[in-house]
């Protein structure tokens, strides 16, 4: 049973995008940051317990040449092995700052020469994974960045090239060990154990999934076909990719075969966010059909198969969510955004 | 944002507009040949050949200031004259109006059948003048020829950059609260019954696989909601049932509509903030602007055709307080157009920019920060 929390007051409201909430939470010092898309402008917010706002911090798209302001398309925490950094992506390019905000230590803009006149240029869709950040392009290209363990050294290692379309999401996880008698690894075009470590999920618009090994060089596991309709979310778990879809479906798929476990018809509209709470295996989705779910996943190690619970439903009224995260590894909490609304939602089962 | 929108936003918008004013100029009891003068006029300019040409080019779409300088024009495109009072409360309509229908649209590209419901209900307006419907049908079939290959992915980016547009507007309006689609703080019912969009299922199904791709098991879960499977999908050709509601005409002579504008500043400081900055590319799209327009042939009036005056309000006195009690924050500021003195554009624009004088309207004031405006010279 969860219930309404104190809401946390927004500068500006919440754009209409999809994967428009950020987490990142600090049990150390017992903080919560949020980061919220407004538009040209996102804001970031520093919240103590019991949901009090202590500080807030507004960042702008980079100008660039155009006819508008750019939009911001999605804001960040990327965790790294020693350090935190926050992404920005619009329509003009990349900005990466230290964790706060408080300073940007890299920019990557679009370049304008790949600009087709029917589409408009954007970046979307960030993720880490080790030492490295992974961020989408509008062409399908996704940008993978080198980052140093301090310092704005930052070098753009290698451009993926998988996506005919928009890339929408990235997910990635650490490294799966295979299970060392490769029963799941039989039929699958690895080497060894070793090469199969899936640890990146690429999505894109048109529902394709891309599924790499991270690395020096990034390595093309496997493809998992769209049906026509956009993937607007993804996250990865023990080697299961959690997707979202424009069809408001949310299906489970084993990536290191691309095979179909799971199919839930979770929502009657467009899902906009997923989460995980990975060390209990629980599954969070958002649409704008305003509903937040609460799924439990399992895998059966004897069968191979993957098990999905229904543990809660939450309506929020009249408001079309952009963006859901959970706020606390043990998924006992969770944090929801709307479109228009100028305030973030939090509901916790404690 | 995506580069596909604007036609989408100028034509519901003509639309919405078209539906108020013809029951504006009904319940004013203006004589049916004016009336029907004002509306062909309106008509005839909106869908000129080489404005919709100019319209459909991959483009962004416009800021506030120059969608609503365009309107004004529309609206002055003929014998009609309206105070900035009258012309302020039909821009809100038409605005809260469409924000609805996108909101409200079950799929993204329904949006598109929105646009068709309009240009129907508009054909409705010009049954008795074949030319007019020849340019409606001609712009039905652009639009399908644009709009038809465009994938799910780019009508969620259309849709996204829709709501950008119609961010932190919330106006109320009396009809909308009175059928219960809009709350009293302004903010649209989204209904969790009814039929689910097209395409998708009603949710409540867990299937689950094996490796083999066999279901070994399902299990429902409760989603929530009231939902049913959808009966039809609507029509995307030149003719056809639409199936969906929005879009088309929701006024008539009994339901006349008021805007509530106070009590809605909350969320407007960002939105205020937004004009106010001053945007250093204003000349740029001045420029998109005013090569539109060149695009808009204004018929002159022949002859001394009388001029009117249309209120949107039931009386002059309840205009003349609607101007006056107007929140600073929701005043639409309108861009002063005026021809540069460059000469390779310069005379085609200066013809048009004359025949904008015609009917004497007040010079609406250029808004606070358009210093590159002021560079320009008056011609």
């Amino acid at each position: 049973m969860f219930r309404r929390q104190r809401s946390i007051p927004l500068r500006g409201s919440a754009a209409a995008l999809s994967n428009n909430l950020s987490v990142l939470q600090l049990p150390v010092c017992n903080l919560t940051h949020f980061g919220v898309v407004h538009g040209p402008s996102a804001q970031l917010l520093s919240v103590a317990p019991e949901g009090v706002p202590l500080a807030q911090r507004q960042l702008h798209a980079k100008e660039g040449a155009g006819v508008s302001s750019p939009l911001i398309t999605q804001v960040h925490w990327c965790a790294l092995p020693f350090r935190v950094l926050l992404v920005l992506t619009s329509h003009r390019g990349i900005q990466m700052y230290e964790s706060d905000g408080s300073v940007m230590v890299y920019w990557h803009a679009l370049d304008s020469r790949d600009a087709s006149p029917v589409q408009a240029m954007f970046a979307r869709g960030i993720a880490s994974c080790g030492h490295f950040i992974c961020v989408g392009m509008w062409s399908g290209r996704v940008l993978v960045f080198d980052i140093p363990a301090k310092g704005p050294n930052i070098v753009l290692s290698e451009e993926l090239a998988g996506h005919p379309t928009s890339v929408t999401d990235i997910a990635s996880e650490p490294a799966q060990e295979q299970d060392p008698a490769g029963e799941r690894g039989k039929g699958s075009p690895c080497l060894s154990p070793q090469d199969c470590m899936a640890d990146v999920v690429t999505a894109d618009d048109s529902g394709l999934l891309c599924v790499w090994r991270s690395g020096p060089e990034f390595k093309l596991l496997t493809r998992i076909p769209g049906f026509g309709v956009p993937c607007t979310s993804v996250q990865l778990w023990k080697g299961i990719a959690a997707v979202g879809y424009g069809n408001g479906q949310v299906r489970l798929y084993e990536t290191s075969t691309g095979a179909l476990h799971v199919q839930i018809n979770a929502h009657a509209r467009a899902i906009c966010a997923l989460d995980l709470a990975p060390e209990v295996g629980k599954l969070l989705s958002a649409a704008e059909d305003t509903f937040v779910h609460i799924w439990k996943l399992s895998k059966r190690t004897e069968s191979g198969c993957t098990e999905v619970e229904h543990c809660h439903g939450e309506c929020v009224p009249d408001t079309q969510v952009c963006g859901a995260r959970f706020c606390d590894p043990s998924g006992s909490s969770f944090a929801v955004t709307g479109y228009d609304l100028a305030e973030i939602l939090t509901f916790s089962s404690e | 944002m995506s580069v596909r929108a604007l036609p989408l936003l100028f034509l519901n918008l003509g639309g919405e507009m078209l539906y108020i004013l013809d029951q504006r100029l009904r319940a004013q009891n203006i004589p049916g040949d004016k009336a029907r003068r004002v509306l062909h006029d309106i008509i005839l300019t909106m869908f000129n050949k080489s404005f919709i040409e100019e319209l459909l080019k991959p483009q962004e779409l416009y800021s506030k200031k120059a969608l609503r300088t365009i309107y004004d024009r529309l609206a002055h495109a003929s014998i009609m004259k309206l105070n900035q009072a009258s012309m302020d409360k039909l821009y809100d309509l038409m605005t809260m109006a469409l924000k609805y229908q996108v909101l409200l649209c079950p799929r993204p590209k329904d949006v598109l059948l929105v646009t068709f419901n309009h240009l129907d209900t508009i054909k409705g307006l010009i049954q008795d003048n074949p030319a007019l419907l020849h340019l409606v049908d001609e712009t039905l079939r652009q639009l399908i020829e644009v709009y038809g290959g465009l994938s799910a992915g780019e009508f969620q980016l259309i849709r996204q950059t829709l709501l950008t547009f119609f961010q932190d507007l919330h106006i109320r309006v009396s009809l909308f609260l009175k059928d219960k689609v809009q709350n009293s703080n302004g903010r649209f019912v989204l209904p969790v019954s009814g039929p689910v969009p097209w395409g998708i299922e009603v949710p409540g199904l867990i299937r689950m696989f094996d490796n083999k791709g066999e279901e070994v098991r399902r299990v429902e879960f409760p989603h929530g909601g009231n939902y049913v499977t959808a009966p039809k999908e609507g029509s995307f050709e030149v003719y056809g049932d639409r199936v969906l509601k929005l879009g088309t005409n929701m006024y008539s002579v009994n339901r006349p509509v008021e805007t509530h504008t106070s009590g809605t500043s909350k969320n407007l400081s960002s939105q205020a903030q937004q004009s106010i900055a001053p945007n250093p590319l204003a000349k740029e799209e001045l420029n998109f602007l005013a090569k539109l327009m060149g695009g808009m042939e204004i018929k002159k009036t022949s002859g001394p055709e009388p001029g009117f005056r249309l209120n949107l309000f039931t009386t002059d006195e309840e205009e003349e307080q609607a101007a006056l009690t107007r929140p600073e924050e929701l005043s639409h500021e309108v861009v002063n157009i005026q021809a540069t003195q460059d000469q390779q554009r310069n005379q085609e624009l200066a013809r048009i920019m004359g025949e904008f004088e015609v009917m004497d309207q007040p010079r609406w004031s250029a808004s606070k920060g358009d210093d590159l405006l002021a560079m320009m010279d008056e011609l």
